[in-house]
């Protein structure tokens, strides 16, 4: 960075610490960034300053929150009708968790279609399906604070899954409880983890970025950067465009807030937590219902069950469910390898881009069957769904990658772009 | 590259799609969904009608506060209704609420002052069950954020109450309604015509009192609308402006890559 130019007490910091050269070489000039990038890479700043919204209102949330079973569902409602502007800290707060989950999904597909994941970024994914196990973590537990009859039967079903876990499950359980039932102590613990998270995933994002640095931004023809020629810097460039997205972004979160901010809620949860009275549907916050539905989907009869328990001799259902479950997330970790292609983007693979978009509906297929009671044909679709998720996973993309014969990639960025452009 | 551009578009349209759809709640069993009523407030910039909240203040007061607590509202609250600073006072004065502990540490009667809580008809849940057949009437403050249908399923509930259909038993201390979920309330008919005596000269039918009333409730649920969809305007209105600047900017920068 040339300090010649700078204004003296710049130069003086620079001189010091290198914030400004730090700041140009990490979004500045100096961060060479491929020069064909579509909307779909503005979703990692949209998740980043998803996350600020998030921090900001929720340390403000915190000042006029009690987290006791007494007062919590009060206090809540303190924040809505007495804390000044309360309710538009609460409603962002609230509807910013499902703009977090609607940003960083989209996020990832996008990494599943262009083939982001691929060497030598595989670290980079990876950290990133940890940040999204740590997003999970941090929802839930926010989701119990208001301590609404949703709340509490959610906290009660989801804590409960660990009781599967053979011979130390009811202890895990206990110790996630803090006693012997969902109940005051759990309810602070969650608070407490809820606080702690977010700056745990603020960690993650840093490492997250750090890696990003390294070999930069994949791109839509998924080839490598090869001059100069086929980047441009991060400033003003993606700076502006990021900006821009944010614009649109705020407009579709904020209509939300305005104008309906209970939507992605469920109105069970402005009912008091009571333990003695069960809701009709448990059903848990929509950014989980994939899950849910392949958790749901492990019955007795489930052929993939009777399958992995050899005929039900190794593990009972339940179990099955709750490690199909967290199975469903952690094999995104083996995605660099799942997928044996040479070429990363499905926009020259197009039978992997065809199994691309099947995966996307099956997921929602997935959504849709974790809302939904389970009963008569919703359990059928549900297993059937679950089937073809893992056989995605598990099948198609190692066989389709490793067979399918990729299209004619273009000689560089630079010229698909001038192709483009024709 | 553009083809597959609007192909990716659409797919994403139908995914934010397709998560509202499964994020909207789920109706329970076989009950029928009340019918949509024509709501000032449910419209996007509506707002709550003043003298309708104010006649279903009053249908609360003299019919439902005898069962229904609403402890999260205060008298002052009443002052947005368009009730005067004076009107509010005299509200809260007609209530005798226990205070204290005083200075001998004994707890004493006043008459309510507008800081004050609504006053609940029990003193606490279990005599409110005890004196309701075994179950508490609900507390109606979040009543139509805390139902499927909102106040459409309340204004259907309050005028629902029909003669349950041959073949179906209503058990002792059961009324039929059509909008309550499995049928069976123990809630009798609470409003029929002329239950309440309005001064301002509306006809007090049933369907009037369930109208006002439940224009009472949505506002005691989210007395904050009018305010959040009256800043919501400027905000997009902003944002909007913004977006637009925005995209100006980064078409400026772009043009000399092209």
């Amino acid at each position: 960075m040339d300090t010649n130019n700078m204004h003296p007490v710049m130069k003086w910091v620079e001189y010091r610490l290198p914030v400004f050269s730090f700041l140009d070489h990490s979004l500045g000039t100096q961060y060479p960034t491929p020069k064909n990038l579509n909307y779909w890479w503005n979703f990692g700043s949209l998740a980043g300053l998803v996350l600020v919204i998030m921090i900001a209102s929720g340390i403000v949330l915190a000042m006029h929150y009690t987290a006791h079973v007494d007062y919590a569902f009060d206090s809540v409602e303190r924040i809505m009708r007495d804390v000044n502007y309360g309710w538009l800290i609460r409603y962002i707060h609230m509807n910013g968790g499902s703009m977090f989950f609607i940003v960083v999904y989209i996020h990832m597909f996008r990494g599943l279609y262009f083939g982001s994941y691929q060497a030598p970024r595989e670290l980079l994914w990876m950290i990133g399906v940890f940040i999204l196990l740590a997003m999970m973590a941090t929802a839930f537990m926010g989701y119990v604070l208001p301590w609404g009859q949703m709340s509490f039967w959610g906290a009660t079903v989801i804590t409960n899954l660990f009781s599967a876990i053979p011979l130390v499950g009811d202890s895990i359980v206990t110790l996630l409880w803090g006693g012997f039932s969902v109940d005051n102590p759990t309810l602070n613990r969650f608070f407490s983890l809820h606080y702690l998270m977010p700056f745990v995933i603020v960690g993650l994002v840093v490492v997250h970025i750090w890696a990003l640095h390294v070999h930069g931004s994949n791109n839509p023809t998924g080839i490598d950067v090869k001059s100069e020629q086929d980047t441009i810097g991060f400033h003003p460039y993606f700076t502006t465009k990021d900006l821009f997205g944010m614009g649109l972004f705020m407009m579709f979160f904020m209509f939300f807030v305005f104008y309906a901010p209970n939507f992605f809620g469920e109105p069970d949860n402005y009912i008091p937590a009571n333990p003695l009275v069960t809701p009709a549907h448990i059903v848990p916050e929509w950014y989980f219902l994939p899950y849910y539905a392949i958790l749901r989907a492990f019955t007795g009869d489930f052929l993939v069950y009777q399958v992995i328990s050899l005929g039900g001799l190794l593990m009972d259902a339940k179990l099955a469910g709750v490690l199909a479950m967290f199975a469903s997330i952690l094999l995104l970790l083996f995605m660099p390898w799942l997928d044996g292609a040479k070429v990363r983007s499905c926009s020259f693979r197009p039978i992997m881009a065809m199994a691309f978009w099947i995966f996307v509906l099956d997921c929602l297929v997935l959504g849709y069957i974790g809302g939904k009671p389970a009963e008569g044909n919703f359990i059928t679709i549900g297993q059937w769904a679950t089937f073809y998720y893992f056989a995605h996973l598990l099948v198609i993309v190692p066989l389709v990658s490793r067979l399918e014969r990729p299209r004619q990639l273009p000689d560089s960025i630079n010229a698909s772009v001038l192709k483009a452009a024709e | 590259m553009k083809m597959n551009m609007m192909k990716t578009s659409a797919a994403a349209l139908a995914f934010v799609a397709t998560v509202m759809v499964s994020g909207t709640s789920f109706a329970a069993g076989d009950t029928p969904r009340a019918p949509a009523q024509n709501w000032s407030f449910n419209k996007l910039f509506g707002s709550f009608e003043p003298a309708a909240a104010q006649r279903g203040f009053q249908v609360y007061k003299e019919v439902c506060s005898g069962c229904h607590s609403m402890s999260l509202l205060s008298y002052r609250h009443l002052s947005q209704l368009g009730f005067s600073e004076d009107e509010v006072k005299a509200i809260a004065a007609s209530v005798e609420v226990t205070a204290g502990p005083n200075d001998e540490g004994e707890m004493f009667e006043r008459p309510g002052i507008p800081a004050d809580r609504f006053k609940a008809p029990f003193a606490n849940v279990q005599a409110a069950a005890a004196a309701n057949n075994g179950k508490a009437p609900p507390d109606l403050s979040l009543m139509t954020k805390a139902r499927v249908g909102g106040a459409d399923y309340v204004y259907g509930l309050l005028v629902g109450y029909e003669e349950a259909p041959s073949g179906v038993e209503v058990p002792e201390g059961g009324n039929y309604n059509k909008y309550f979920p499995g049928h069976v309330i123990a809630m009798g008919p609470p409003l029929s015509d002329e239950s309440v005596e309005y001064t301002d000269g509306t006809k007090p039918t049933l369907s009037q009192h369930a109208k006002d009333v439940t224009t009472f409730m949505a506002w005691a649920a989210e007395p904050e609308m009018e305010a959040r969809k009256r800043m919501g305007v400027k905000v997009l209105l902003f944002l909007l402006v913004l977006t637009g600047m925005l995209y100006a900017v980064k078409r400026k920068v772009w043009e000399n890559l092209h």
